[in-house]
Protein backbone atom coordinates (compact mmCIF):
# COMPACT_ATOMS: atom_id res chain seq x y z
CA UNK A 1 0.00 0.00 0.00
CA UNK A 2 2.44 2.25 0.92
CA UNK A 3 4.91 1.45 -1.83
CA UNK A 4 2.21 1.98 -3.89
CA UNK A 5 1.97 5.37 -3.07
CA UNK A 6 5.87 6.41 -2.75
CA UNK A 7 6.15 4.90 -6.16
CA UNK A 8 3.17 7.33 -7.86
CA UNK A 9 4.80 10.17 -5.92
CA UNK A 10 8.08 9.49 -7.97
CA UNK A 11 5.89 8.78 -11.31
CA UNK A 12 4.50 12.16 -11.06
CA UNK A 13 7.55 14.39 -9.99
CA UNK A 14 8.67 14.92 -13.86
CA UNK A 15 4.82 16.04 -14.34
CA UNK A 16 4.58 18.21 -11.25
CA UNK A 17 8.19 19.55 -12.81
CA UNK A 18 6.49 20.50 -15.98
CA UNK A 19 3.29 21.66 -14.70
CA UNK A 20 4.56 24.44 -12.46
CA UNK A 21 6.40 26.19 -15.83
CA UNK A 22 3.53 26.12 -18.04
CA UNK A 23 0.96 27.19 -15.16
CA UNK A 24 2.62 29.73 -14.65
CA UNK A 25 1.63 31.86 -17.92
CA UNK A 26 -2.01 30.90 -17.09
CA UNK A 27 -1.78 32.51 -14.18
CA UNK A 28 -0.21 35.46 -16.19
CA UNK A 29 -3.11 35.59 -18.50
CA UNK A 30 -6.20 35.34 -15.75
CA UNK A 31 -5.08 38.37 -13.82
CA UNK A 32 -4.65 39.91 -17.55
CA UNK A 33 -8.16 38.60 -18.17
CA UNK A 34 -9.79 40.39 -15.07
CA UNK A 35 -9.06 37.47 -12.13
CA UNK A 36 -7.49 37.75 -8.90
CA UNK A 37 -4.84 35.50 -7.73
CA UNK A 38 -6.95 33.42 -5.66
CA UNK A 39 -8.89 32.64 -7.94
CA UNK A 40 -6.75 32.05 -10.92
CA UNK A 41 -5.03 29.32 -8.19
CA UNK A 42 -8.44 28.02 -7.24
CA UNK A 43 -9.33 27.61 -10.83
CA UNK A 44 -6.33 25.41 -11.41
CA UNK A 45 -6.45 23.36 -8.21
CA UNK A 46 -10.56 22.79 -9.37
CA UNK A 47 -9.90 21.61 -13.12
CA UNK A 48 -6.27 20.88 -13.34
CA UNK A 49 -6.97 21.06 -17.25
CA UNK A 50 -5.04 23.34 -19.73
CA UNK A 51 -6.67 23.78 -22.98
CA UNK A 52 -10.03 23.40 -20.80
CA UNK A 53 -8.85 26.42 -18.30
CA UNK A 54 -7.70 28.71 -21.04
CA UNK A 55 -10.14 28.32 -22.81
CA UNK A 56 -12.84 28.75 -20.03
CA UNK A 57 -10.47 31.60 -19.05
CA UNK A 58 -11.13 33.44 -22.33
CA UNK A 59 -14.85 33.18 -22.30
CA UNK A 60 -14.77 34.69 -18.76
CA UNK A 61 -12.83 37.72 -19.55
CA UNK A 62 -14.97 38.18 -23.02
CA UNK A 63 -18.48 38.37 -20.63
CA UNK A 64 -19.58 35.01 -21.90
CA UNK A 65 -23.00 33.19 -20.60
CA UNK A 66 -22.64 30.09 -18.42
CA UNK A 67 -24.38 28.13 -21.25
CA UNK A 68 -21.11 29.31 -23.60
CA UNK A 69 -18.99 28.28 -20.23
CA UNK A 70 -20.74 25.27 -19.94
CA UNK A 71 -20.23 23.98 -23.91
CA UNK A 72 -17.12 24.83 -24.37
CA UNK A 73 -15.49 23.13 -21.50
CA UNK A 74 -17.78 19.82 -22.33
CA UNK A 75 -16.10 20.26 -25.74
CA UNK A 76 -12.89 20.71 -25.10
CA UNK A 77 -12.99 18.34 -21.98
CA UNK A 78 -14.42 15.79 -24.14
CA UNK A 79 -11.06 13.95 -24.85
CA UNK A 80 -11.32 13.39 -20.87
CA UNK A 81 -13.98 11.25 -21.13
CA UNK A 82 -12.62 8.50 -23.53
CA UNK A 83 -8.98 8.84 -20.89
CA UNK A 84 -11.44 7.77 -17.87
CA UNK A 85 -13.40 5.47 -19.86
CA UNK A 86 -10.13 3.53 -20.84
CA UNK A 87 -8.47 4.39 -17.06
CA UNK A 88 -11.46 2.75 -16.01
CA UNK A 89 -10.71 -0.70 -17.69
CA UNK A 90 -7.00 -0.86 -16.16
CA UNK A 91 -8.06 -0.20 -12.42
CA UNK A 92 -7.21 -3.21 -10.09
CA UNK A 93 -10.64 -4.72 -9.12
CA UNK A 94 -11.30 -4.03 -5.60
CA UNK A 95 -11.34 -0.58 -6.28
CA UNK A 96 -14.81 1.30 -4.73
CA UNK A 97 -16.97 3.55 -6.38
CA UNK A 98 -15.79 6.57 -4.02
CA UNK A 99 -12.31 5.77 -4.97
CA UNK A 100 -12.80 5.86 -8.69
CA UNK A 101 -14.38 9.60 -7.58
CA UNK A 102 -11.21 10.34 -6.16
CA UNK A 103 -9.33 9.04 -9.42
CA UNK A 104 -11.30 10.81 -11.40
CA UNK A 105 -10.24 14.56 -10.12
CA UNK A 106 -7.16 14.55 -12.18
CA UNK A 107 -7.16 12.60 -15.22
CA UNK A 108 -5.15 15.26 -16.70
CA UNK A 109 -3.55 14.19 -20.39
CA UNK A 110 0.09 13.23 -18.54
CA UNK A 111 -1.16 11.70 -15.94
CA UNK A 112 -3.46 9.18 -17.90
CA UNK A 113 -0.30 8.75 -20.06
CA UNK A 114 1.63 7.87 -17.05
CA UNK A 115 -1.12 5.63 -16.23
CA UNK A 116 -1.53 3.81 -19.09
CA UNK A 117 2.34 2.93 -19.43
CA UNK A 118 2.18 1.90 -15.44
CA UNK A 119 2.76 -2.29 -15.55
CA UNK A 120 0.20 -3.98 -14.34
CA UNK A 121 -3.40 -3.15 -12.95
CA UNK A 122 -3.82 0.36 -11.30
CA UNK A 123 -3.95 0.68 -7.40
CA UNK A 124 -5.76 3.37 -5.85
CA UNK A 125 -2.58 4.36 -3.13
CA UNK A 126 -0.57 4.53 -6.54
CA UNK A 127 -3.34 6.57 -8.33
CA UNK A 128 -3.37 9.54 -5.18
CA UNK A 129 0.83 9.17 -5.23
CA UNK A 130 1.04 10.25 -9.01
CA UNK A 131 -2.04 13.07 -8.84
CA UNK A 132 -0.96 14.97 -5.59
CA UNK A 133 2.87 16.16 -7.04
CA UNK A 134 0.80 17.69 -10.21
CA UNK A 135 -2.06 19.03 -8.32
CA UNK A 136 0.64 20.74 -6.51
CA UNK A 137 2.84 22.38 -9.26
CA UNK A 138 0.31 23.11 -11.10
CA UNK A 139 -1.74 25.40 -8.48
CA UNK A 140 1.22 27.22 -6.80
CA UNK A 141 2.59 27.97 -10.30
CA UNK A 142 -0.72 29.65 -11.46
CA UNK A 143 -0.33 31.11 -8.16
CA UNK A 144 2.97 32.44 -8.53
CA UNK A 145 2.37 33.19 -11.78
CA UNK A 146 -0.55 35.53 -11.12
CA UNK A 147 1.17 37.25 -8.46
CA UNK A 148 4.42 37.94 -9.76
CA UNK A 149 3.16 38.52 -13.35
CA UNK A 150 2.28 42.04 -12.31
CA UNK A 151 5.93 42.70 -10.88
CA UNK A 152 7.87 41.46 -14.18
CA UNK A 153 9.16 43.50 -16.97
CA UNK A 154 6.83 43.45 -19.92
CA UNK A 155 9.53 41.68 -22.02
CA UNK A 156 9.55 38.90 -19.85
CA UNK A 157 5.66 38.77 -19.43
CA UNK A 158 4.95 39.13 -23.19
CA UNK A 159 7.54 36.19 -23.46
CA UNK A 160 6.32 33.87 -20.80
CA UNK A 161 2.66 34.88 -22.99
CA UNK A 162 3.75 32.06 -25.41
CA UNK A 163 4.62 29.09 -23.22
CA UNK A 164 1.27 27.27 -22.91
CA UNK A 165 0.60 27.98 -26.61
CA UNK A 166 4.14 26.28 -27.00
CA UNK A 167 2.74 23.44 -25.07
CA UNK A 168 -0.09 22.73 -27.17
CA UNK A 169 2.46 23.22 -30.26
CA UNK A 170 4.54 20.58 -28.97
CA UNK A 171 1.34 18.05 -27.96
CA UNK A 172 0.13 18.69 -31.92
CA UNK A 173 3.00 18.57 -34.08
CA UNK A 174 4.97 15.00 -33.37
CA UNK A 175 1.73 13.41 -33.52
CA UNK A 176 0.83 15.01 -36.84
CA UNK A 177 4.37 13.94 -38.23
CA UNK A 178 3.65 10.66 -37.17
CA UNK A 179 -0.19 10.30 -38.27
CA UNK A 180 -1.54 12.18 -41.70
CA UNK A 181 -4.67 12.60 -40.58
CA UNK A 182 -3.91 14.19 -37.59
CA UNK A 183 -2.13 16.79 -39.36
CA UNK A 184 -4.83 17.43 -41.15
CA UNK A 185 -7.24 17.85 -38.59
CA UNK A 186 -4.93 20.29 -37.73
CA UNK A 187 -4.34 22.51 -40.41
CA UNK A 188 -8.44 22.58 -40.74
CA UNK A 189 -9.07 23.31 -37.81
CA UNK A 190 -6.24 26.32 -37.83
CA UNK A 191 -8.04 27.72 -41.29
CA UNK A 192 -11.25 27.65 -39.91
CA UNK A 193 -9.68 29.29 -36.95
CA UNK A 194 -8.06 32.05 -38.70
CA UNK A 195 -11.67 32.30 -40.96
CA UNK A 196 -13.62 33.02 -37.50
CA UNK A 197 -11.64 35.39 -36.34
CA UNK A 198 -11.30 37.49 -38.90
CA UNK A 199 -15.44 37.25 -38.75
CA UNK A 200 -15.10 38.55 -35.50
CA UNK A 201 -16.13 35.33 -33.93
CA UNK A 202 -16.21 35.30 -29.75
CA UNK A 203 -13.18 33.27 -29.19
CA UNK A 204 -15.37 30.50 -27.02
CA UNK A 205 -17.17 30.19 -29.42
CA UNK A 206 -14.88 29.74 -32.00
CA UNK A 207 -12.88 26.83 -30.20
CA UNK A 208 -16.29 24.89 -29.97
CA UNK A 209 -17.15 25.46 -33.80
CA UNK A 210 -13.32 24.60 -35.22
CA UNK A 211 -12.87 21.62 -32.63
CA UNK A 212 -16.35 19.96 -33.55
CA UNK A 213 -16.11 20.82 -37.87
CA UNK A 214 -12.85 19.71 -37.97
CA UNK A 215 -13.32 16.15 -35.91
CA UNK A 216 -16.33 15.51 -37.77
CA UNK A 217 -15.12 16.00 -41.07
CA UNK A 218 -11.90 13.99 -40.39
CA UNK A 219 -13.91 11.16 -38.37
CA UNK A 220 -16.08 11.60 -41.57
CA UNK A 221 -13.53 10.93 -44.35
CA UNK A 222 -10.34 9.10 -42.26
CA UNK A 223 -12.22 7.24 -39.52
CA UNK A 224 -10.00 5.16 -37.22
CA UNK A 225 -7.47 2.71 -38.55
CA UNK A 226 -5.63 -0.07 -36.73
CA UNK A 227 -1.96 1.62 -35.48
CA UNK A 228 -3.80 5.22 -35.24
CA UNK A 229 -4.18 5.33 -31.68
CA UNK A 230 -1.29 4.31 -30.61
CA UNK B 1 -20.21 36.64 -10.50
CA UNK B 2 -16.87 35.43 -11.39
CA UNK B 3 -16.78 33.09 -8.72
CA UNK B 4 -19.99 31.32 -9.77
CA UNK B 5 -18.47 31.01 -14.01
CA UNK B 6 -15.42 29.20 -11.54
CA UNK B 7 -17.51 26.94 -9.72
CA UNK B 8 -19.86 25.86 -13.24
CA UNK B 9 -16.07 25.41 -14.87
CA UNK B 10 -15.03 22.77 -12.04
CA UNK B 11 -18.14 20.90 -11.97
CA UNK B 12 -18.70 20.31 -15.86
CA UNK B 13 -14.55 19.46 -15.85
CA UNK B 14 -15.17 17.05 -12.78
CA UNK B 15 -18.30 15.33 -14.14
CA UNK B 16 -17.06 14.54 -17.62
CA UNK B 17 -14.08 12.59 -15.99
CA UNK B 18 -16.20 11.56 -13.23
CA UNK B 19 -19.50 9.81 -14.66
CA UNK B 20 -17.27 7.50 -17.61
CA UNK B 21 -15.02 6.49 -15.06
CA UNK B 22 -17.84 5.10 -12.60
CA UNK B 23 -20.84 4.23 -14.67
CA UNK B 24 -19.51 3.11 -17.71
CA UNK B 25 -17.70 -0.04 -18.05
CA UNK B 26 -18.23 -1.38 -21.49
CA UNK B 27 -16.13 -0.28 -24.34
CA UNK B 28 -17.27 2.56 -27.08
CA UNK B 29 -17.95 0.47 -30.64
CA UNK B 30 -19.02 3.41 -32.43
CA UNK B 31 -16.15 3.72 -35.14
CA UNK B 32 -17.13 7.35 -35.80
CA UNK B 33 -18.16 8.53 -32.35
CA UNK B 34 -14.16 7.09 -31.14
CA UNK B 35 -12.55 8.34 -34.71
CA UNK B 36 -13.88 11.84 -33.57
CA UNK B 37 -12.66 11.79 -30.39
CA UNK B 38 -9.15 10.75 -31.20
CA UNK B 39 -8.99 14.23 -33.61
CA UNK B 40 -10.92 16.30 -31.05
CA UNK B 41 -7.76 16.90 -28.83
CA UNK B 42 -5.58 17.91 -31.70
CA UNK B 43 -8.46 19.95 -33.70
CA UNK B 44 -8.88 22.07 -30.05
CA UNK B 45 -5.47 22.87 -29.80
CA UNK B 46 -4.57 24.22 -33.15
CA UNK B 47 -7.74 26.50 -33.12
CA UNK B 48 -6.60 27.82 -29.59
CA UNK B 49 -3.16 28.82 -30.68
CA UNK B 50 -3.66 29.70 -33.70
CA UNK B 51 -4.18 32.83 -35.03
CA UNK B 52 -4.55 33.83 -30.85
CA UNK B 53 -0.36 33.00 -30.59
CA UNK B 54 0.50 35.83 -33.05
CA UNK B 55 -1.48 38.35 -30.66
CA UNK B 56 -0.18 37.02 -27.30
CA UNK B 57 2.98 39.20 -27.47
CA UNK B 58 4.38 42.46 -27.92
CA UNK B 59 4.62 42.02 -31.79
CA UNK B 60 3.34 39.67 -34.18
CA UNK B 61 6.86 39.36 -35.17
CA UNK B 62 8.31 38.02 -32.12
CA UNK B 63 4.79 35.81 -31.65
CA UNK B 64 6.65 34.47 -35.19
CA UNK B 65 9.71 33.83 -33.39
CA UNK B 66 8.23 31.81 -30.88
CA UNK B 67 5.93 30.01 -33.40
CA UNK B 68 9.06 29.16 -35.38
CA UNK B 69 11.07 28.24 -32.28
CA UNK B 70 8.26 25.78 -31.13
CA UNK B 71 7.31 23.97 -34.35
CA UNK B 72 10.71 22.95 -35.00
CA UNK B 73 11.64 21.97 -31.33
CA UNK B 74 8.40 20.12 -31.51
CA UNK B 75 8.73 18.78 -34.79
CA UNK B 76 12.16 17.29 -33.48
CA UNK B 77 9.80 15.50 -30.53
CA UNK B 78 11.47 17.56 -27.75
CA UNK B 79 9.51 17.49 -24.37
CA UNK B 80 7.03 20.01 -23.97
CA UNK B 81 8.33 21.64 -21.53
CA UNK B 82 11.43 22.36 -24.00
CA UNK B 83 9.61 23.39 -26.63
CA UNK B 84 7.23 25.66 -24.28
CA UNK B 85 10.57 27.08 -22.71
CA UNK B 86 12.08 27.03 -26.17
CA UNK B 87 9.24 29.53 -27.85
CA UNK B 88 9.40 31.74 -24.52
CA UNK B 89 13.26 32.57 -25.23
CA UNK B 90 12.49 32.90 -28.91
CA UNK B 91 9.87 36.02 -28.41
CA UNK B 92 12.24 36.95 -25.31
CA UNK B 93 15.53 37.46 -28.06
CA UNK B 94 13.07 38.32 -30.85
CA UNK B 95 11.94 41.82 -28.79
CA UNK B 96 15.72 42.38 -27.48
CA UNK B 97 16.83 42.33 -31.00
CA UNK B 98 13.95 44.61 -32.26
CA UNK B 99 14.27 46.82 -29.76
CA UNK B 100 17.60 48.32 -31.75
CA UNK B 101 16.39 48.04 -34.97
Amino acid sequence: MKNNFIQGLRDGMPIMAGYFAVSFSFGIMAVKGGLSVFQAAFISMTNMTSAGQFAGLQVIAAGGTVAELILTQLIINLRYALMSLSLSQKLSEGITFRQRLVIAFANTDEIFAVAMAHAGSLKFMYMVGLQILPILGWTAGTAIGAAAGSVLPAALTSALGVALYGMFIAVVVPAARRVRPVLATALLAVGFSCILYILHVSAGVSIILCTVAASAVMAFIRPLEGGMEE
Amino acid sequence: MIWGYIAVMALVTYLIRALPLTLIHGRIRNKWIRSFLYYVPYACLSAMTFPAIFYATQSVWSAAAGVAAALVLAFFGRSLITVAAGACLAVFLAEQLMAFL
